[in-house]
C-alpha cells in the first residue's frame, strides 16, 4: 500500500506509515492496558491463590490448600454462593420480565411516552450510587417510609423488620428489579424494529391480539431477551456496592454476596487479611461466571429465534 | 376519536403516570425529606411534602466531617471523573479506529480480548488489581482510579465507538488516502470529527459510572482529604461522623444532582446509546 504512494519515503517514516504499523500504534493503549491492568493482576493472583498471604509478610506457597479448604470446609463460601445464586436466579428474571412488560406498555404512540420513558429509566441511571444505597436502607428501616405507608393498609406491617433473616435478601432484590430501565430501553428499541408486515400478515390470517403477541412479538424479541438475560445475570453475580452498604451480608450471612465475602476475606474488619484465599475466591468466581455465560449461550439455539 | 377510545387513552395515561410516580417515589422522598427539619423526617416518613421547609440540612451537611467540607469531596469527584472520562474517550477512540478500519495481524485476537474485558468487571479484578497496585505503590493515590482509563480497558466504550465508526462510509478514508493523507491524518481529520456523537454518549456513561464508583475509592483512598463523594457519603451516613438523617439526605440529594442533570440534558443520546450497544445501566 505504501509502495503506491507517489512520494517514496524511507526507513522509519515509511515503516510508521504502513497500515499494519498504524494498526499496532492505535491499538497500543489497549495492549498495554490489557497487560498492565488485567493480564498481570490475574496471573499474579492465580499464583497468590496457591499461597498463604496476609500482605504484611511475604507469601508462602501452600499448593492447593486454599481451594481444598474452600470446597470442603468453608461453610460461609457455600452460603455466599447460595445467596448469590438465589439473588441472581430470582432477581434477573423478575427484572427482565418487568422491563419487557413496561416496554410493551410504553410502546405506544403518544407524545407523553418520552417523559414516561425518562421517569422509568431514572432509577437505573443513579441506582448504583451510594446515595441510593443509603436511601434504600432508610426506606426499609422498621420506622421507615415503607412501613409508615403500608401500615395504614396492613396494620401488622407497623414496625416490621425487613432486615431480619427472611426478607432482607428481598430488600436487595427489590432494589435490583427497580432498576430495570436499561433493559427496558433495549426492549423498546427492539420492539420498534419488528417489521409491521408481520403483524399485518398475521392479522390477515385471523390472529387475535394475544396470538400476535405469542407468535410474533415474543419470537421476534427472543434475541433481545437473551441479551438482557446474559447481561443482567452477569451483573447480579457481581453485585457489590449495594449489598456492602445496605446489609453488609447480615443478618447471619443471609444476604452475603459472593463479592462481599471475597472483600471481607481480603480486608477483614478485624484480624489478618487473607489475600491468598481471596485470590482463590476471585478465580473461582471467574470460572463460575464463564460457565454460566457459556451455558446461557449453549441454551441460545434452543429457544432464541434468529430471523 | 370515539368515546370508547378516549376513555381507553385516559385510563392508559393514568395508569402509566401512576406507575411512574411509584418508580420515582423513593427519589422524591429523599429530595423532599431533605428539606424537612431533621427531627421531622422519620415521624412524617409517610408524607412527601414538608410541613415546614428548611435549608438547615444543606448548610449543616455541607460542613462535612473530620475538618473537610463536602466542597472538597465534590471537587475530588469532579477531578477523578473528568480526568478518567477524558482518558476513556481518547484511548477508546484510538483503539476503536484500529479495530474497525485497519488491517493488521492479530486484529481479531485483540477484538476478542476487548470483548472479554466486558466479562472481567471490577468486582472480579478487585483483589488481583489491589495486590498488583500495591506492588506498584499506588495504594493511597488516585493512580488506580484514573490511569487504567487511559488504556481503553472498558471494552464497551471501544465497542460502542467501533459500531459508530462502522457507520461512516469507508470511501471517505479512501478519498483521503488518495489525497496523500496518512492513517494518522485520517483518524484525526476525518474520523474524529465524525464520531463526536458516540464520544458524547461515552462521556456521559463514563462520567456517571466514575462518579458513582465506590469500590475503588474504598480500596485505594485512605486520606480524608482525597475522598470522593461516594466514599465520603458512606462515612458521613455513619452516625459516628456526627451527622443526622436530615443532613445525610441533603448530601445524598446533592450527590445525585450531577448525574440527574446530565441525564436530563442528554436524555436522547443516552437512550440511543443504550439501544445501540445495550450498555448496562
Amino acid at each position: 500500500m505504501t509502495a503506491s504512494r507517489a512520494k517514496k519515503r524511507s526507513g522509519f517514516s515509511a515503516w510508521i506509515g504502513e497500515e499494519s504499523t498504524a494498526g499496532y500504534v492505535f491499538s497500543l493503549p489497549f495492549i498495554i492496558g490489557f497487560l498492565m491492568f488485567m493480564a498481570i493482576p490475574m496471573v499474579l493472583s492465580l499464583y497468590y491463590s496457591f499461597c498463604k498471604y496476609d500482605i504484611q509478610t511475604p507469601p508462602t506457597f501452600i499448593g492447593l490448600q486454599n481451594y481444598i479448604k474452600i470446597f470442603t470446609s468453608d461453610k460461609v463460601f457455600t452460603k455466599a454462593l447460595r445467596v448469590t445464586c438465589y439473588y441472581a436466579l430470582i432477581g434477573t428474571p423478575l427484572k427482565v420480565i418487568f422491563a419487557l412488560m413496561v416496554a410493551l406498555i410504553l410502546n405506544h404512540e403518544s407524545r407523553a411516552v418520552g417523559l414516561y420513558r425518562a421517569v422509568y429509566y431514572l432509577p437505573s441511571i443513579i441506582g448504583g450510587s451510594v446515595a441510593v444505597a443509603i436511601l434504600w436502607r432508610r426506606l426499609f428501616e422498621s420506622n421507615g417510609t415503607i412501613n409508615a405507608i403500608f401500615s395504614n393498609v396492613f396494620p401488622s406491617l407497623s414496625g416490621y423488620n425487613w432486615f431480619s433473616e427472611g426478607p432482607a435478601i428481598w430488600v436487595l432484590i427489590i432494589l435490583t428489579v427497580w432498576q430495570f430501565g436499561s433493559s427496558m430501553l433495549i426492549f423498546l428499541s427492539a420492539l420498534k424494529q419488528i417489521p409491521r408486515e408481520l403483524y399485518e400478515a398475521s392479522w390477515v390470517d385471523g390472529a387475535n391480539g394475544f396470538q400476535q403477541f405469542a407468535n410474533v412479538t415474543i419470537p421476534m424479541l427472543t434475541p433481545t431477551i437473551f441479551f438482557n438475560l446474559v447481561q443482567q445475570t452477569i451483573n447480579s453475580f457481581l453485585a457489590f456496592t449495594q449489598c456492602k452498604l445496605i446489609t453488609n451480608g447480615q443478618p447471619r450471612n443471609s444476604t452475603l454476596f459472593y463479592t462481599v465475602y471475597q472483600y471481607n476475606k481480603a480486608f477483614p474488619a478485624q484480624g489478618k487479611s487473607q489475600m491468598g484465599y481471596a485470590s482463590a475466591l476471585a478465580w473461582i468466581m471467574l470460572v463460575i461466571v464463564s460457565v454460566v455465560t457459556m451455558l446461557l449461550f449453549k441454551s441460545r439455539s434452543k429457544w432464541v429465534f434468529d430471523a | 376519536m370515539t368515546r370508547e377510545k378516549q376513555i381507553k387513552t385516559i385510563i392508559y395515561h393514568v395508569l402509566v403516570a401512576f406507575g411512574g410516580f411509584v418508580m420515582i417515589y423513593p427519589l422524591l422522598w429523599m429530595v423532599l425529606s431533605s428539606f424537612k427539619p431533621t427531627d421531622q423526617v422519620l415521624p412524617t416518613a409517610s408524607s412527601l411534602i414538608p410541613a415546614t421547609w428548611t435549608l438547615r440540612n444543606y448548610i449543616q451537611g455541607w460542613k462535612g466531617f473530620m475538618g473537610y467540607s463536602f466542597g472538597t469531596f465534590f471537587l475530588n469527584s469532579f477531578i477523578i471523573s473528568l480526568v478518567s472520562t477524558f482518558g476513556t474517550l481518547v484511548s477508546s477512540s484510538l483503539v476503536a479506529f484500529a479495530l474497525q478500519r485497519l488491517e493488521f495481524k492479530g486484529r481479531k485476537i485483540l477484538f476478542t480480548l476487548v470483548l472479554s474485558t466486558m466479562m472481567l468487571p471490577a468486582q472480579i479484578l478487585m483483589i488481583p488489581q489491589f495486590m498488583w497496585f500495591r506492588h506498584l505503590n499506588w495504594v493511597g493515590t488516585y493512580y488506580p482510579m484514573i490511569l487504567p482509563y487511559f488504556f481503553a480497558i472498558q471494552g464497551f466504550f471501544v465497542y460502542l465507538i467501533m459500531n459508530f465508526i462502522g457507520g461512516i462510509p469507508k470511501s471517505l478514508d479512501e478519498a483521503a488516502k488518495i489525497d496523500g493523507c496518512s492513517y494518522y491524518g485520517i483518524f484525526f481529520q476525518i474520523i474524529l470529527p465524525l464520531i463526536v456523537p458516540a464520544l458524547v454518549t461515552s462521556a456521559i456513561f463514563s462520567f456517571i459510572w466514575r462518579w458513582d464508583d465506590y469500590l475503588s475509592a474504598l480500596l485505594y483512598v485512605n486520606r480524608a482529604n482525597m475522598r470522593p463523594v461516594s466514599l465520603a457519603l458512606q462515612l458521613f451516613n455513619d452516625p459516628s461522623s456526627g451527622s443526622d438523617i436530615g443532613s445525610t439526605l441533603a448530601m445524598s440529594t446533592l450527590s445525585i444532582v450531577p448525574a440527574t442533570i446530565i441525564f436530563l440534558i442528554f436524555q436522547k443520546s443516552l437512550v440511543e446509546g443504550i439501544a445501540s450497544t445495550g450498555i448496562k445501566g
